[in-house]
């Protein structure tokens, strides 16, 4: 490749910005630092933005390889290096990182008024963790980043929290570490198997079906618990809530999307055969998680949990998707993985833009808003398309081809997540019809003013995505298609060369 | 030509809906009116082009979704079927635009409303457009968001909000079984696009498929699929409960959405798919049943129902049920005929209906309305036409109204497929027949004839419709009245297969409509006399004898309340659905995630784990001899277990 790391660049142009803003944004006037940390983070994360586009005009569309691939050694005793590079599967969310951090620190610009400078560091550091995330082309580096994504967020839902911050917070890391014990463990042993930490040759090597399976369970747990799947959801309601506008949307556009993009990346492709053992175990649960979490979604009272609930149901279909393993369900839950990550971040900052006027969640305070914010009712009803998947969204494609691939695969699976179409309708337009609907009664909402230029300024680029992905949803699907084309073709020639399946016998129903 | 068509009305849309504060209510009505008076223009050229000259085409215009062999375009497809909606859709759509100028002249929000007026008709041409199952699907979606978002035009009544959402709900159900259906499509026939999986169609006729547990023919499961979608979008029983209530949005709409097009989406999806239902039987059968059943249980409720909008909601009810069992003997020409005739008159009683509610200061209850035809006699006699025309009256072999094509050729067809679907059918058509001219007689008579029942204050304002509103009136009674005898010919008589060139394919041993012209005469005029005999007894009930309607309501009191209740299915519903899914969403909320996942997950772990560190701490008590205790008693247990394993 070129000599210039671009990724590297991307990964830790926002970490220089916080140092930046560590080290010099001092001020005696404390507004005036605030001002400044604002301004250097937006900033930092533009350029940052502006540097990740790069990515997307140079990717070559033909390639399923990786590509800007950097690879310095760093511990070459066991041959562990600095590795870098992106396929077709992750280049898009390091894209989605860096257009929802600049966002983020626009949407809290006002809202946002103790320990401004800590709260932008912390989300520099973030953006720094993601990217890096989903860069990382080694085991090592790839573990230090995704475990490492946990302490911003965990200090953002802490410190900048609601009411029950710190419980929630707990509730996040208490989960989220359980899952990365088990992370590490099938790491080392994987390393004691391959004798290598190098993504790409570990996605050459194959390992013994025995120990497919316990590396399987192990992965398993720290992905299944970032998705989240149906029945260790129950975290994400609770941070959704107590985090700030900003960190929710960071929590749902991006990290949701780390569970997902694990079993892309490891699970599939590495552990074919106990994927495919599985399986079924992830289409029941994935299934319960869709019918389950929408029918909670219906009884919910505060806005952010109704939407934290529906992500969970949303996560269902990508996670039927991916382990339907074959073209359409791989693209379409890599591609409803990405309409979530913009449009759950838009609900979130919908939310909060109702939020920093009122200060309060609860949907029974609100009414009759349409008559005082129609720019607001207006947007807020196309994310909510969006959201239930209407054709012509981008919510629809990914959903649809998840169902197309399931279909394949199991029909009875298909028709339970389709289920999720009628339910996901239900609490999204009667959360819409209790909000901006009637008349408006409320003393409080009387002089409730509509968007500001800021916050449409936010709002745009979520507004123009949801709809070119839904319209012209080729320019994303041709990035993944090759890599997703090998994905698949490696899975199947895996399964098919296994001498005597070792769980075939268990499981013959298809 | 054919993209103009279709993108005016969404240029429209646009216009009116994000500049209408700048334009102003009069500019952003000019600019739908005008595209859409252009569309339907254009709409007649292409109809003679396609229809006649036979120049049916697919234009493609970009890739929509592309993965692997999911393959779906943006396109166009124009043929005889897709021309004749073309022409329905611009052609009512745009009469209905210009009535809205003036039904609409008194309401604040004029730019949105024609904004999404505007923006249906943009979905609805999408859909008959469509060469592949996806773009359908999103006309499919589309027309339901326009219908949510008209239902529920008056946002401050909480009725209207909630049928709204009753309405898009309902559709989904049905969109459930679409999607279903053209994911099955998909893995039977490995694409999307209609022309592959036509041309595919005989080569999978005996395939098997096993679907959801059940192993079965394949074509008969997707077509089953398709078709529950297409009894969502158009209310045929079982997922009907939704029209009636759509009935809270503004009546041009109900004329619009609810009588002429989008609820004959269904009827279309049936028809463009004739290639795939033909070669299931079975799926046929049920589409009979489902529609005879449909016509004749709306037919049953429309006769006792108060409110004007709702009776004729019904009445659409039922008559889609006709359309459906045409399609189901394999008359598919037949029921696109229907659908083509009772777009006009059906839209000239809902636009009439909605000119006598406007007369009556907004009232909808028929019971207080009457006595008002030397008031309104325009209007009255409009209504007229399209009650006529809706019943089917016409003198055999020389001249009637459009329905009385339409609904014979219909009722004649299900009669000559000599089957007992058929024959079923037949039955429940021509009783609805009879029901059906019970009950619109019995909306004119207490309508407009009798004493007047309204307040004096309403009556002095009751005044005749604006020009604006009657022009449109004029032209869809004008369709009414010839539109049948026009188009019999090309659509179910001898140039049949000439007019509708590939558009409908029906297997050699189905041509019902051929046979349909064979039948015996008394089949031919049972329609006919069973509606004469419907409006005789109105005539007994409403006007010779106005005090029978309340005896017989009290002789046959259950089934009067049967009627009146509509068969109990919002209720059913209710208790079956609705309900359940509030508190089961409760119960799993607080006794699932809270009771059980928290409480064994996080919670528990957090609470063992500072039960046991309590413990611990306790230990450390800091008292020597404490600790002292704790060493004699190590060293004890030390000692022994050496002794015993010494001596073991």
């Amino acid at each position: 490749m070129t000599g210039w790391p671009i990724l590297s660049t991307i990964t830790f142009l926002p970490l220089a910005g916080a140092l930046w803003i560590l080290f010099f944004v001092r001020h005696d006037d404390e507004a005036l630092a605030a001002k400044n940390a604002r301004s250097m983070a937006l900033w930092a994360s533009l350029v940052t933005f502006v540097v990740s586009l790069f990515l997307w005009f140079r990717f070559d569309r033909a390639s399923a390889d990786f590509q800007f691939v950097e690879r310095v050694d760093w511990i070459p005793a066991f041959d562990i290096s600095y590795h870098m590079g992106v396929d077709g599967i992750s280049m898009m969310f390091v894209l989605l990182s860096t257009l929802l951090t600049p966002l983020c620190v626009l949407a809290s610009w006002d809202s946002v008024k103790s320990r401004v400078k800590e709260y932008m560091i912390a989300f520099l550091v973030l953006e720094t963790l993601m990217v890096g995330m989903f860069c990382a082309l080694d085991l090592v580096i790839f573990y230090v980043f995704f475990e490492g994504v946990l302490i911003p967020m965990f200090l953002i839902i802490g410190i900048w929290g609601g009411g029950r911050r710190v419980y929630a917070a707990f509730k996040f890391f208490l989960y989220t570490l359980i899952g990365s014990v088990l992370m590490l463990l099938a790491i080392l042993a994987m390393y004691y198997d391959a004798g290598t930490t190098d993504i790409p040759t570990l996605l050459r090597h194959s390992f013994p079906s025995s120990m497919q399976a316990w590396l399987w369970i192990a992965f398993f747990a720290s992905f299944a618990v970032k998705v989240p799947m149906w029945p260790v959801h129950t975290w994400l309601p609770d941070a959704h809530v107590e985090a700030p506008t900003a960190g929710s949307v960071i929590l749902a556009g991006v990290l949701l999307k780390m569970g997902g993009y694990g079993f892309l990346r490891f699970s599939l492709p590495m552990m074919p055969e106990a994927s495919a053992f599985f399986a079924p175990l992830i289409f029941t649960l994935s299934v319960i998680a869709v019918v389950y979490t929408s029918l909670v979604a219906l009884a919910q009272e505060d806005m952010k949990k109704l939407i934290a609930y529906s992500s969970v149901a949303h996560m269902g279909f990508v996670t039927i998707g991916i382990f339907a393993a074959n073209q359409q369900g791989i693209e379409g839950a890599i591609f409803q993985m990405l309409s979530h990550g913009v449009v759950s971040a838009a609900l979130f900052l919908c939310v909060g833009v109702v939020y920093d006027r009122v200060h309060t969640r609860l949907i029974v305070r609100y009414d009759g808003l349409v008559n005082r914010m129609p720019a607001y009712a207006l947007i807020f009803m196309l994310f909510l398309l969006a959201s239930v998947g209407l054709p012509g969204t981008s919510g629809f494609v990914g959903e649809f081809l998840v169902l197309v691939g399931a279909f394949q695969v199991n029909t009875s699976v298909a028709l339970l997540a389709a289920s999720g179409m009628v339910l996901g309708a239900a609490y999204m337009l009667y959360l819409y019809r209790r909000i901006f609907f009637g008349k408006m009664t409320k003393e409080d909402l009387m002089a409730i003013l509509d968007l500001n230029w800021r916050e449409k300024m936010v709002f745009a680029p979520l507004v123009a995505l949801v709809l070119w992905m839904g319209i012209y949803p080729s320019s994303f699907i041709d990035v993944m298609a090759p890599s997703v084309v090998r994905l698949v073709e490696g899975y199947e020639a895996s399964l098919a060369s296994a001498e005597a399946p070792l769980f075939a016998s268990l499981w013959s129903q298809r | 030509m054919d993209q103009l068509i279709v993108l005016l009305p969404l240029i429209g849309a646009i216009i009116a809906g994000f500049f209408g504060r700048l334009i102003g209510d009069r500019g952003a009505m000019l600019v739908t009116c005008g595209a859409l008076l252009i569309s339907a223009a254009l709409s007649c050229i292409v109809f003679y082009d396609v229809a006649f000259a036979g120049n049916a085409r697919v234009t493609e215009l970009f890739t929509w979704i592309d993965s692997g062999s999911f393959e779906v375009s943006w396109a166009l497809k124009v043929d005889t079927l897709t021309a004749v909606m073309l022409l329905v859709v611009t052609g009512v759509s745009s009469m209905v635009h210009v009535y809205s100028v003036g039904y609409m002249s008194h309401d604040p929000h004029k730019p949105r409303f024609f904004a999404y007026l505007s923006l249906f008709t943009f979905f609805m041409l999408v859909l008959v457009t469509a060469d592949n199952f996806v773009q359908m699907f999103f006309g499919w979606e589309g027309v339901g968001l326009a219908s949510y978002l008209l239902i529920g035009f008056w946002y401050e009544r909480p009725s209207a909000n909630a049928a709204a959402i009753k309405a898009f709900l309902v559709n989904r159900v049905g969109d459930i079984g679409f999607a279903l259906g053209i994911c099955g499509a998909f893995l039977l026939f490995g694409s999307a696009g209609f022309d592959e999986v036509f041309t595919a169609v005989p080569n999978f006729a005996n395939t098997e498929l096993e679907a959801f547990g059940i192993s079965g023919h394949a074509l008969t499961i997707i077509c089953i699929l398709l078709f529950i979608g297409a009894m969502g979008k158009s209310a045929q029983l079982g997922l009907h409960t939704w029209l009636p209530d759509a009935m809270e949005g503004p009546t041009p709409v109900s004329a619009l959405i609810h009588a002429a097009t989008m609820v004959t989406a269904g009827v279309f999806m049936v028809a463009r798919l004739s290639p795939m239902f033909e070669y299931a039987p079975v799926a046929l059968e049920l589409v009979t049943y489902v529609g005879a059943l449909t016509a004749i249980f709306a037919a049953s409720v429309g006769l006792t129902q108060n409110d004007i909008k709702r009776v004729i909601a019904y009445s659409t009810c039922s008559q889609l049920g006709y359309m459906f069992f045409a399609l189901g003997v394999s008359a598919y020409s037949a029921g696109i005929f229907h659908l083509m005739t009772h777009a006009f008159f059906k839209a000239l009683l809902f636009l009439g209906a909605g000119s006598v509610i406007h007369a009556l200061s907004g009232e909808q209850d028929m019971r207080k309305m009457g006595g008002i035809f030397k008031l309104i006699p325009l209007t009255w006699g409009l209504m007229w036409i399209g009650t006529i025309a809706l019943l089917g009256i016409g003198i055999p072999g020389v001249f009637g109204f459009a329905g009385f094509y339409s609904k014979d050729i219909v009722l004649e067809a299900a009669y000559a497929a000599h089957s007992t679907h058929g024959t079923f059918a037949f039955a429940m058509g021509v009783l609805a027949a009879f029901m059906t001219a019970f009950y619109s007689c019995r909306l004119m008579f207490m309508t407009f004839h009798g004493r007047p029942r309204a307040s004096r204050e309403v009556m002095a304002h009751v005044h005749e419709s604006p020009q604006v509103m009657l022009i449109p009136l004029y032209v869809l009674a004008f369709g009414a009245v010839f539109a049948g005898l026009a188009a019999y010919q090309y659509f179910v008589g001898d140039n049949k297969a000439a007019f509708w060139g590939e558009a409908l394919l029906v297997l050699p041993g189905n041509d019902t409509v051929e046979a349909a012209h064979h039948v015996p005469l008394w089949v031919k005029l049972a329609p006919l006399v069973s509606g004469l005999g419907g409006v005789a007894l109105a005539y007994l009930y409403y006007m010779a004898a106005p005090g029978l309607p309340a005896k017989t309501a009290t002789a046959l009191r259950p089934l009067y309340l049967f009627s009146l209740n509509k068969w109990y299915f919002d209720e059913l519903y209710d208790r079956v659905f609705v309900r359940p899914a509030r508190v089961i969403g409760l119960g799993l909320w607080k006794s699932g995630d809270g009771g059980i996942i928290d409480r064994f997950g996080p919670d528990g772990v957090a609470a063992s784990t500072q039960n046991a560190s309590r413990r611990t701490a306790a230990l450390q008590s800091g008292y020597v001899y404490h600790y002292a205790f704790a060493m004699l008693v190590g060293v004890v247990v030390l000692v022994t277990w050496y002794i015993l394993s010494q001596l073991g």
